[in-house]
Order: structure tokens, then sequence, then C-alpha cells
């Protein structure tokens, strides 16, 4: 009992960042119809710059603040600068241009930070905390309060909101959402910078427990990705249970079948997924128009 | 109808006369291999153009079948005792097979859902390889047994600029006539629209499995020959940032363009060489150039800059 | 029309990288060339080696050179990858006609340069951990670093006097912990060893928990061995604290021996114990220790031209550098032949990694006296007691 809580916590707290990643890529997705790859370095600079900004003696509340506003700037210019300028190229020409954006974030922290790994200290100290015989970590629960804050706070904002009934509007249908006069550029401008904060959130509630250095995002963009397409791509409830289930998929296979495979197993299952439900868990049916 | 067997022994031609004259200019070895692996990439890009451009699926995990190419010809002659040049077809029939057997399930998926099942089966013979450390020496890789054929050693970069750029001319060849075969049409016709396709009778499913055989061909013999090429392999090459390398080789040099792909592989492999100079920035500006290559020239650099001439030629 | 593009395009490219290619060799100058990896996955290997490498060049030529020539360097960042250190090291060899190599930050981009080096018959020191580049022995390969098996047996050793023989695995699946949980578990026998049970992770994985959970289950584990490097052993400590194992023992590799190390694990770093260099403990050696002056020089050059802790991985960089340029001296040459004979000749030279005496059969030369089994104590390294 104690082991299989152990793996269940150690695979939530995993899911949670996988969830958030792969929420960020819905959210692109949704308001703009791109896969955008450069979404693990949003992570990666939610991570570095409060480490850097903390390390400069800013209070650890004020240098995750700055973290998340610096993040929201390049989500905004990424869009402004990159997305914009390439308006109606194909789906693929957007995918590589955000492949080409994330080896360029990379690239920007190697010289503005440096190569090395980089820890956070733990919000509320290090001294696991014991439930019924699995040990965690108090900052896991940081993790999953904060995952699940984010999500209510998105699902408040697209339910609740005028700017988020847009978005969904705007995800729906482009062209229908313009001609109610829906301004769908600051729409997607607004998934950008919204897509890079929950990131860079996802990075600092992660590093203390993963550590960061400017390439952690590469391997979250993958799992991310992976993620959002087991849930269903363009469904946020979709991307938050993809997440956690890969984590989970994870946690339980590296625990009770093999480590070394722990990662085929996690693609083994959503390739089984995939041929059962070809939209993923919570997609959509799509149909061709002609 | 001529002027496209024209154009297409035009653009062989000119290939040819390329490859021939390059060396002409080479000052060192070094450029020779430099020009081989672009040929080599070139190879396993044009495979993928025939299966991303042409019948317009994606594939997120094709450096798995340059991988199985590449370890056929390491893993035959050193555990298996299978010659080398046998281990070179045995690898792309290993591909072949590969591809068929998954092919039919994995391609019933549509866009980003296809993306993620390539690049799942990608991750998945990637881990085998850098597990299965008895017979694919791991992480660190495996030496590679020299190609030899009928008595002649084929070594050194100089003689494997010629053995890639002939295989170049032949992948190329093959690739141009495809695409006016019935075959080429009916993927083409996939490209357009799957519905469309299916309704004036294509059979979809059979065509989309042909473009993913072929294309994992032309990946396993390009990785064979880069692993005999190297004398060394490591399981990177059949990795997920490898499968990246070639689709956006694939999409900077053009969708569905041959000449595009040769093009996309010239300045993907040629660019962190050039880059070199300026030390910790040469991340930085290939990832820019990335960025405003695909801004300006959105259907690649081929496609896009033969539509600039052309237009300038009719105005 | 696209063919002709593509041509004007094409030697466009080939001009401009003929361009880009140097002239003949400056007078009384010397090419030494490096292939390190400066980004990728090992860039924290890469990172303090090409630190290491430009600082001495540097130095050297301001005392004026090697046997009255200056060494020019070309170091070249392979990003960890394999395929593009092979075609870096083609071009050390036939663009810029170094004389000798000193870098190869990993095994792997070690294994694919070697064919070039042998081919072209031009010494190449490896600053690659695992025993396969030096065994078999190739005539124009060396390494500076300690071998994975050597780790291992020290491991081993150090666990054997504290009478403890069943032990628990947990290894990375990147190149360096592969390699090194295959050399442990080939030796183990030879100090009646008992691998229980045998885990890995991920070299990107961020949590190890399940992993070591299943370790702590299994009945009998006397102590834990971690071969890995980067950050991954960092977290596996932290969790290995996390899930209260600490009074198990356990052993790190010369993977982590740098001081980031310890910052990243944090207080869970205590009581780890780990083989590695005399550069990490300098301060702390003996008077005595024939390394002592060697490692405190390197040591305090190293972190005031770098403001970061030094590492062994940069200690390897400046032992190649020197088993190289004392070889150019002695060979009074700059013929790579003769190089290579007298490299091969180096007896009693004393780096950061230890007493390094080569011969026609070891490439390496050094024993394991040349390891060091630390502690951490009080956020520090520390001389283990053995025994203890």
């Amino acid at each position: 009992m104690a082991e299989f809580l152990q793996f269940l916590i150690s695979g939530l707290t995993v899911g949670a960042v996988y969830a958030l990643v792969a929420l960020g890529f819905t959210l692109i997705y949704n308001a703009s119809g791109v896969v955008n790859f450069a979404q693990g370095e949003f992570v990666m600079l939610g991570g570095m710059v409060t480490v850097f900004t903390s390390a400069a003696g800013m209070p650890l509340p004020l240098a995750a603040l700055i973290a998340v506003g610096v993040a929201v700037v390049i989500g905004l210019m990424l869009h402004r600068f990159a997305i914009e300028p390439a308006r109606g190229a194909s789906a693929v020409t957007l995918i590589i241009i955000t492949i080409g954006a994330s080896i360029l974030l990379r690239g920007i922290a190697t010289i503005v930070f440096d190569k090395q790994f980089h820890k956070l200290p733990a919000f509320t100290g290090d001294t696991p905390v014991d439930i019924l015989g699995a040990a965690v970590q108090p900052q896991s629960f940081w993790v999953l309060g904060g995952a699940a804050v984010v999500v209510l706070v998105l699902y408040v904002f697209l339910e609740h909101t005028l700017l988020g009934k847009a978005v969904l509007a705007t995800a729906a249908n482009r062209l229908a959402a313009r001609l109610v006069g829906i301004n769908t550029t600051t729409i997607m401008a607004l998934a950008f910078g919204g897509s890079a904060a929950i990131g860079a959130v996802a990075g600092i509630l992660v590093t203390p427990i993963t550590l960061t250095s400017y390439d952690v995002g590469t391997l979250l963009a993958l799992k991310g990705f992976a993620a959002a397409m087991l849930g269903g791509m363009g469904n946020p409830v979709g991307a938050v249970v993809g997440g956690l289930l890969l984590g989970l998929l994870e946690a339980f296979g590296a625990g009770y079948i093999s480590s070394t495979y722990k990662d085929a197993f996690a693609f083994v299952v959503i390739l089984i997924v995939l041929f059962a439900a070809p939209q993923g868990l919570f997609g959509r049916r799509v149909v061709e128009r002609v | 109808m001529r002027a496209l067997v024209n154009h297409r022994i035009l653009t062989l031609l000119v290939l040819a006369a390329m490859i021939a004259a390059l060396p002409l200019i080479f000052p060192s070895s070094y450029y020779f291999r430099v020009a081989s692996l672009v040929w080599v990439s070139a190879l396993a890009a044009i495979g993928l153009n025939i299966l991303m451009g042409q019948a317009g699926q994606v594939s997120l995990g094709h450096a798995a079948f340059f991988g199985i190419g590449a370890y056929a010809v390491a893993i035959g002659p050193a555990h298996l005792g299978v010659p080398p040049w046998a281990a070179l077809f045995l690898g792309a029939l290993l591909s072949a097979a590969l591809a068929y057997l998954v092919g039919r399930p994995i391609l019933r998926l549509k866009g980003h859902y296809l993306a993620i099942a390539t690049l799942g089966l990608g991750v998945l013979v990637a881990l085998v390889i850098s597990t299965e450390s008895r017979w694919t020496g791991g992480p660190d890789g495996m030496p590679v047994a020299r190609l030899t054929l009928f008595g002649w050693r084929v070594a050194g970069s100089d003689t494997w600029y010629w053995v890639t750029g002939g295989l170049l001319l032949l992948g190329t060849w093959i690739a141009l006539n495809l695409d006016e075969t019935p075959t080429g049409r009916a993927f083409r016709a996939l490209h357009d629209s799957e519905v469309a396709a299916q309704v004036v009778g294509v059979d979809v499913a059979r065509f989309k499995l042909q473009a993913f055989v072929i294309a994992a061909v032309y990946a396993s013999l390009a990785g064979s020959a880069l692993a005999f090429m190297n004398g060394f392999i490591n399981p990177d090459q059949a990795g997920f940032l490898h499968s990246v390398e070639l689709v956006t080789i694939v999409v900077l040099g053009g969708l569905g363009s041959v000449v595009g792909s040769i093009v996309g592989a010239a300045v993907l492999v040629t660019l962190p060489q050039v880059l070199t100079v300026f030390h910790e920035y040469e991340h930085l500006l290939l990832g820019l150039i990335i960025i405003v290559a695909m801004i300006f020239m959105r259907n690649g650099i081929v496609p896009s800059l033969s539509g600039l001439l052309f237009r300038r030629a009719r105005s | 029309m696209t063919s002709k593009t593509t041509l004007k395009f094409m030697l466009a490219a080939g001009a401009l990288s003929v361009g880009l290619s140097h002239g003949a060799l400056a007078q009384g100058t010397v090419k030494i060339g490096s292939v390190l990896s400066v980004t990728g996955p090992s860039s924290f290997l890469g990172e303090p080696e090409d630190k290491t490498l430009r600082l001495y060049v540097d130095k050297i030529n301001a005392a004026g050179g090697v046997a009255g020539k200056k060494i020019e360097l070309v170091i070249y960042d392979d990003g960890g990858d394999a395929n593009k250190a092979r075609t870096f090291a083609t071009r050390l060899i036939e663009d810029d006609e170094v004389i000798a190599m000193v870098g190869g930050t990993t095994t792997g981009s070690t294994m694919a340069m070697i064919p070039v080096f042998e081919e072209a018959q031009v010494p190449f020191i490896s600053l690659a951990g695992a025993i396969e580049v030096i065994d078999p022995v190739r005539k124009f390969v060396f390494k500076t670093p300690h071998t994975d098996k050597m780790a291992c047996e020290k491991i081993f050793e150090d666990l054997k006097k504290r009478n403890l023989t069943k032990i628990g695995m947990i290894s990375g699946t990147d190149g360096f912990g592969a390699s090194m949980r295959a050399q442990c578990v080939k030796v183990a026998p030879n100090y009646g060893m008992q691998i229980l049970i045998d885990e890995s992770y991920g070299p990107r994985d961020s949590d190890m928990t399940a992993q070591l959970t299943k370790i702590k289950n299994t009945a009998g584990v006397q102590a834990v061995v971690n071969p890995g490097f980067g950050q991954g052993p960092a977290i596996v400590t932290r969790n290995y604290a996390q899930l209260g194992m600490t009074a198990t023992p356990f052993y790190q590799s010369h993977g982590v021996a740098s001081k980031s190390f310890i910052d990243l694990a944090g207080p869970a770093a205590e009581g780890v114990r780990l083989p590695a260099a005399a550069l990490l403990v300098g301060d702390k050696l003996p008077e005595s220790d024939p390394q002592k002056k060697v490692v405190t020089e390197y040591k305090q050059a190293y972190e005031s031209a770098t403001k970061q802790p030094v590492s062994t991985f940069g200690g390897h960089a400046y032992d190649g550098l020197f088993i190289l340029v004392e070889a150019m001296k002695r060979a009074n040459s700059t013929d790579p032949q003769k190089i290579r004979d007298e490299i091969e000749k180096t007896k009693g030279f004393v780096g950061t990694g230890g007493i390094v005496n080569m011969s026609a059969t070891d490439h390496l030369g050094l024993d394991l006296s040349a390891f060091r089994m630390l502690e951490i104590k009080g956020g520090d390294w520390n001389l283990a007691q053995s025994g203890s």
C-alpha cells in the first residue's frame, strides 16, 4: 500500500507538470492552430529566471513574478515576430518556426544564464511528510496545488469572462469569430502570453524538485505534446487528464514493470489508445471539409 | 509532358554535374566529408518528402528507420556473420517490413495524431537500440565493419563522397520518376484531400502505406551509408532530435520538392560547420536563420525561390 | 529553374566555406585541436574542459610557448553529437592540420573520432571515461580520466572493507551510467559483491522515487551504488534522503565530482561516498602528498579565471594538455609520430588525476591509488576514513 501510494504521488507530481505543459500546447493550438514546440522553453525560463533573480537577492515571490513576466513578454514576442509574420503558412511550416524558436531561446539562455544545473529551495522546507507510509516532499503539494489553481483560473476565465468566451469562439471557428467582431490577432497574442505564463509557473513550481538548466525544455515539450495528444488535442480537460495519466504510467511502469523500459511503456499505451480512439481520449471528431 | 521529362533529366544532369564538379573546388578531404553528409541527409529527406510532401503524411519518428539501417550493417557482420553488403539489404528489408506492419494502424491517424504515433514509434526503436547493449553497444554505440565489395575496401572520405553521391543520384532519379507515375499522382491526390481522393477511387490506405514503406527504405539506406562511412554508429542517429532534423530539412527545402530536400540538407548540414566561427552564438543564429527562412520562404526554399523567379520572368 | 537555383546556392555555400578555411600555418606556431561537448547534455563536462584548455594555452603562450613555438588552439563544439564530432575530427586533421588532439568529452564522441586519428596517425588524448577507449590499446589513442572499471573497483574495495557485500544499483541510461553499470556488474564477483537489485533511470528524469522505493523494499540490501552523471545523481540523492534510506551507505561515482553536486543535492548529500581524484580535496591533502602542489595551483588558477568551482572534468583536460606539452618538449619536434612515442613514454607525470605512468600496453597510466575515497561531510569533500 505504502509502495502504491509512493508511486501514485510521484506519478501525479510529474504528471501535473506534463499537464501544465500540455495545457500550454492546447491554449495556443486552440487559438491559432499552431503546435508550439517552444512550449518547454517557457518552463525553462520560469525556472532559470527565478533562480537567477533570487540569486541576485530578490525575494522568492518577487523573483517568481519577474520570471512569469519575462516568459509572458517572450511569449508575446514569439507571437508578434515569428508567428504573426507567417500567418497563413501551412501547419508544418509553423511547427518548424517554433522549433527554430526553441533553438533560439536555448541559445539565448546559454549566453544570458549559463550551462550549469541550478536548484531552487523548496517553498516550505525539505522535511518529507509521511502519508500512510509514503514519504512525500512538501513541494509535491505545491506542484499539485499550483497546477489545480492554474486549471481552475483558466476554467473560470474561459467559461465566465467575455474575453475567455472570445478565445473559445476563436478556437471553435476562427473565421466565424472574426465575422462576429472578435479581434483574432489579439486573441492569439493572449493565448501565447497565457501559455507562456502557464509554462513559467510550471517551471517555478517544479524546479525545487527537478532542478533546472538551459535545456530542460526539449524533453518536457515532447512529454507535454504526448500528453496533449493522449488527452485529445484542443481539449483542456484532455490535456490535464493526459498529463496526469502519462506521469502515472511512467511511475507505475518504473515501479511495477521495468525502469529501463518505462518510457516505452508510456508510449505503447499512447499508441494503443490512439489505435482505439484516433482522436485521443477527449478529442473531437473532425470532419474533413472537401 | 515532354517538358516534364526534360525537366526531370535536366535536374538529374545538373545534380550529376554538380557532384562531379564540386571536388574541383574542395581544398581538403574535410569538404568531401561534409558533402557526403549532405548527400546522406538528402537521401533520407527525399524519402521522407515522398511521405510528407507527396502523400501529405507527417512522420516525427523517421530516424527510427535511419537507425535500423545503420544498426543492421553494424550488427549483421559483427554478431550474425552476415556480409556487410547483405546487411545493407537486410536492413532495408527490415525497415520496409516494420513500416508495413505498423503502417496500417498508424496511418489511419490524421495530422498531429499521426505525428505523435510516429514519434512514439521512433522513441520505442531508439530506446530498444540504446538499451539492448549486448547487441548494440548501448548508448555509447558500436563500431561498424568496413564495406567490402568484390575485394574492394570502401574507405576514405573521397571514396564515400562518390558512393553517397551515386546513391543520391539514384534516389533522386527514382523519386522524380515516382512523381510522374500513377502512384505519384495518387500520392498527390492524397495530399490535396484524402476524402476527394477516396471519392475518385484512390485506395487511400494502400497508397499511404506504399509511401510510408518507400520513405522507410530511403531512410534505412541512408542510415546504412552513414554507418559504413563513419565506421561507428550510436543511438543518437535513431533518436527524436534526428527525426526533427529530417523533418526540418524537408520543410525548409520545400514540401514536395525533390531538389528542395537536397537544398534543405545542404543548408542544415553545412550551417553548423559555417557557424562554428561564432562560438557561443552558434545555436542562437541557427534558430534565428530557421525562423527567418520559414517566414520569408514559407513554402520552403526551393518552391519559394523558383516561384519568385517565375513571377519575375512573367512580369 | 529550380536546379539552377540549387547549383548557385551550393556553389555559394562551397565558396563561403572555402573562404572560411584558414591559410597556411603561421611561422612559429603549432596547432593543437580539440572537439568538446561544450553544449548539449554533457555541457557540464565540456564547458570546464573548454575553459581549462583556453586558460592554459594562453598561459603557455605567455610564457613563450613550447620549444619556441606558440600553440594555436582549435576547439570545436560537437553539442554531444557523435556524428558531428566525427566531422569536426576530420576537419581538424584535414583542414586545420593539427599535430595532436586533446578532447572527446564523452565516450560516444571519442569512439566515433578514434578511426579518424588512427588513420591519420595523429595522437589523440581523450577526456572520456569508459575503459573501451584504451582497451584494447590503440597506437595513437590515450586518455586521462580514470576508467569506470576503476571506479567500480574502488567502490567495491571500500565496501569490502566495511563488510558490506549485498548491494543495490541505480544507474543512468546515458552513456556514462550504462557503461559504468556494465563494468560494475562485470567486476562485482571479483570482490564477492552480490547485486540484489539493478534499477535505472533516464538521463532527464526528474523523479526516481519509484526505483528507489523498489530498492528500499528489497530485503538485504546493505549499500546502494549510483553510476551516473549530470543532474540525475543529485535528484537520486535527494530522493534517497526523502525516502529515509540514508541509514544504508550510498555511493556515487566520479561522474559527480564537482562542487555543484553537493550544492544541487543539498543536505541530502551528507554521508555520500564516492571515488574521485585528489583535486577535490586539495586543501585537505597532507603537505607530503606529491599531488598537493599541482592540484592546489590548478584549483586556484581555474577558480580565479572562471569564478566557478573547480571540477575533476576540467582537471582531465589540464592533464591531457600537459602530458602532450611535456611530450612535445621531450620530442623537441612537431612530428605527430614522434610526439606519440613520447606520450607513450610518460613516466611519473603528476597531474590532477594522479601520477601517470604510461607504457606500450597502458595508455592511461593510472592505478587505483589515483582514486581517493571521499565522503561528503559538512557540505564539503573529505577523505573517507577507510573501514569505518
